[in-house]
């Protein structure tokens, strides 16, 4: 009966591709999958592109304390304040999720388990239209009077719930509204992501048989919509103690303060692991690809996954060991919060072993994929010392924590999304981006971004603070030599964001003028390289029957190293 | 079930039809949104923030007449869903449109309420306690009025013999809301502890 409904609907798709679409139709409107892809990816990079900007001029600011910022001008403390704010919103809101989990969800999830589209594309587009309104309500906010909301993005109250405190009282709303509306994005777009992978996967492919990084974008949505709902709530009483007077969190009013920081971070640490995960899948795929062997432990990994899924859920007090929690409660949250760090340090150690005896080639992909592991690693160690409650209490809100998790977001979100995309991009377009260039944009942004990222720990250990936007008022954080080490990790960023013109360029000139792809010029096993580059509009000419798992590589007795999913056995032939 | 949209609509590798498996999936984001809110209540509650002894103004009688509509009305859901599993689409049209009077009725109780508890002064500013009965119950009225409305446009579909199997999913939805409901009158309703 499946099989009569697939004809039947393939030939109504056959008629459809004749009628000419017009760009607005084709590119705008579209219900295709690949296309809501990259709308999503596309948003994304142009949100990576202000919240680099913001950071760019915050950071010039902590170098040379008061100068006139070139393209911003003054940055007085109201305004560092907002540009830290909306830097860490956008960088987590409008950069990891809609890139990582929207943007390549929506690309592979049809693509890898060997159907058409999403099993409800008019939902798909309906999700990318309010993310992209979620977007212009952010943008809009940085411009309406008294400017944008400065206040932190953990937007703790009584400040983000009154406006004589913060003095920005429609930013402050703007952006609980902005960030409101990417949350209903992202809740519909995961609910489409979730059902399509358990109902329309290709024949034959079972749960073991699906790509690695399907299932952490999976887990990750599944993870967002548990944790996000108690903050969806959260978010309606901060509004309405905004907007309507009511004193949820207003202690001046009976309210509760602490409730909202319970509430944020009951979501705001699934959320590390909710954008970690598709990295970590995005990973997998490159390095099995890259050392031709199969992924070392598939279902360890994904034990692991949800291991580290469930503990997310009990590790959010960590963030406030100095917010006036009672410290037996503390303690409780230490052990949970050391205990994650086992399942993430197993998964680690799997993708080493796959490394290890693997004919490894040092592709763009592979040598973002290789400093991932790595830097990844510092941002979890580091995370050790803020884990034990002790040490927090010194290191709380200083640089410390910034360097720490920077050196998570950055490998999760910049690394991360550059690996897929210089991986993906042959499918996506159908050519080769330039392998010199994109070493050279490599190697120009890893090395900027260690000396950007470990000098700050230096500063942090030192006691600097992460909310003051001039130390030179702070004799003891006005020395030289710390001024100094700001200068260099400032210095770093300048590197790295000029380097990535050199990306741009790339990306830009390899869309036209690449070399063509062919089908499959990494000879991978999964099911998006069996189909030509860029795929076409229902993707697979003849629907595939998947035989086997998605990492048969140097199997013994195969003719070639690798042995895609949907070739059938030799029996069969 | 048509054969409209991508070959994807219509796989069922689980076996629970793609609509339905959905809308639990909507359910599931659902039950921890009200979860999240209920929490927060209860938290207040036991740490005895002041205004909560307001719980004893609230009028048990309507909250019970409307517990008993509400569950009268996913009953006549129920018998709508049947209907419509027998071909029988006129008696499934006529059942939606039961349970949608029986959400008009729960709504206008709602009006009543709200009505005499705003001329008595308790705004939803008054005190954290109406604070949360203003915000817990208008949140589950709106997903009544939202339910209300997907019925209705469900109804003349079924009418004309199309996409019956929305009956169902319409059903699981009105009795998530029930659910709710059966949550949120213990404990703005009866409870005075």
């Amino acid at each position: 009966m499946v099989q009569q409904v697939e004809t039947i609907s393939h030939e109504t798709e056959a008629h459809g591709t004749h009628h000419e679409m017009s760009f607005w139709e084709k590119y705008i409107l579209s219900v295709d999958h690949k296309i809501i892809g990259l709308q999503y990816l596309f948003t994304g990079l142009f949100m990576a592109a202000i919240g680099g900007y913001f950071a760019y001029a915050f950071r010039m600011q902590l170098a040379f304390p008061g100068a006139e910022v070139p393209l911003f001008g003054y940055v007085d403390p109201a305004k560092f304040n907002m540009l830290v704010t909306n830097h860490g919103t956008i960088m987590i809101f409008w950069v990891a999720m809609p890139v990582l989990i929207a943007a390549f969800g929506n690309w592979m999830i049809p693509l890898m388990i060997g159907c058409d589209d999403m099993v409800f594309p008019r939902l798909n587009r309906l999700s990318y239209q309010i993310f992209l309104a979620s977007a212009l309500v952010l943008i809009l906010s940085f411009f309406v009077e008294g400017g944008g909301f400065g206040g932190a993005w953990t937007s703790y109250p009584p400040l983000s719930a009154a406006a004589e405190y913060n003095l920005t009282n429609w930013g402050a709303s703007l952006w609980l509204l902005a960030v409101a509306l990417e949350i209903v994005a992202f809740l519909l777009g995961g609910i489409n992501f979730i059902t399509t992978t358990m109902n329309a996967r290709a024949p034959g492919m079972g749960m073991m048989d699906i790509p690695i990084v399907i299932w952490m974008i999976d887990i990750a949505v599944i993870l967002f919509m548990a944790s996000v709902g108690p903050l969806i709530a959260g978010a309606v009483m901060l509004f309405f103690d905004q907007r309507l007077g009511t004193s949820f969190f207003l202690p001046s009013g009976g309210g509760d303060p602490l409730l909202w920081e319970h509430l944020f971070w009951f979501f705001g640490h699934p959320e590390v692991y909710v954008v970690l995960l598709p990295t970590m899948g995005i990973v997998a795929e490159i390095i099995t690809v890259f050392s031709r062997k199969k992924l070392f432990g598939y279902r360890t990994i994904l034990y692991t996954a949800f291991g580290t899924g469930g503990l997310s859920f009990i590790v959010w007090a960590h963030h406030q060991f100095v917010a006036g929690i009672d410290p037996r409660m503390a303690n409780v949250f230490v052990v949970t919060t050391i205990l994650i760090s086992i399942p993430i340090a197993e998964m680690l150690f799997s993708y080493i072993a796959t490394l290890y005896g693997g004919s490894i080639e040092f592709t763009t992909p592979m040598l973002w994929a290789l400093s991932f592991l790595v830097s990844f690693l510092i941002g979890g160690v580091t995370g050790i010392y803020l884990g034990a409650s002790a040490l927090d209490v010194y290191f709380h809100d200083s640089y410390f924590v910034i360097a720490h998790f920077h050196y998570t977001f950055f490998p999760i979100t910049i690394i991360g999304m550059f690996a897929a995309m210089t991986f993906w991009f042959p499918k996506m377009f159908g050519r080769m981006m330039d392998e010199t260039l994109n070493k050279i944009h490599f190697w120009g942004t890893f090395i900027p971004f260690n000396g950007l990222f470990l000098p700050l720990f230096l500063v942090g250990m030192a006691g600097q603070h992460r909310r003051i936007s001039d130390f030179t008022q702070y004799p003891d954080l006005a020395s030289p030599d710390l001024q100094g080490i700001r200068i260099f990790a400032t210095v770093s960023l300048l590197i790295m964001l000029l380097f990535q013109f050199v990306f741009i360029y790339n990306f830009f000139n390899s869309m036209f003028k690449g070399k063509k792809a062919l089908m499959n010029p990494w000879r991978a096993t999964t099911l998006e390289w069996t189909i030509p580059s860029p795929p076409p509009h229902g993707n697979f000419a003849e629907m595939p029957t998947v035989y086997r798992g998605p990492y048969e590589y140097s199997v013994p007795g195969h003719d070639e190293d690798y042995w895609p999913q949907h070739i059938p056995p030799k029996s069969n032939v | 079930m048509s054969t409209h949209g991508p070959i994807a609509t219509h796989r069922t590798a689980t076996g629970i039809p793609t609509g339905r498996l959905a809308v639990w999936w909507l359910l599931a984001s659902e039950i921890f949104i009200f979860g999240g809110l209920i929490m927060c209540f209860l938290l207040f509650k036991f740490n005895n923030a002041p205004g909560f002894e307001d719980a004893s103004m609230t009028s048990t009688a309507a909250g019970a007449f409307n517990t008993f509509v509400l569950l009268t009305s996913s009953l006549t859901i129920v018998l709508a869903h049947a209907a419509s599993e027998r071909g029988d689409t006129s008696a499934s049209f006529r059942y939606i449109w039961f349970t949608i009077g029986g959400g008009l009725v729960f709504m206008l109780v709602k009006t009543y309420e709200y009505s005499t508890k705003i001329l008595l002064g308790h705004t939803l500013t008054d005190n954290i306690f109406w604070s949360f009965y203003y915000t817990a119950t208008g949140l589950h009225a709106l997903h009544v009025f939202g339910g209300m409305v997907i019925m209705a446009i469900i109804s003349f579909d079924v009418r004309k013999n199309y996409n019956l199997q929305r009956v169902e999913l319409i059903g699981i939805y009105w009795h998530f809301v029930d659910i709710i409901w059966i949550f949120l009158f213990p404990i703005l309703y009866i409870a005075n502890f």
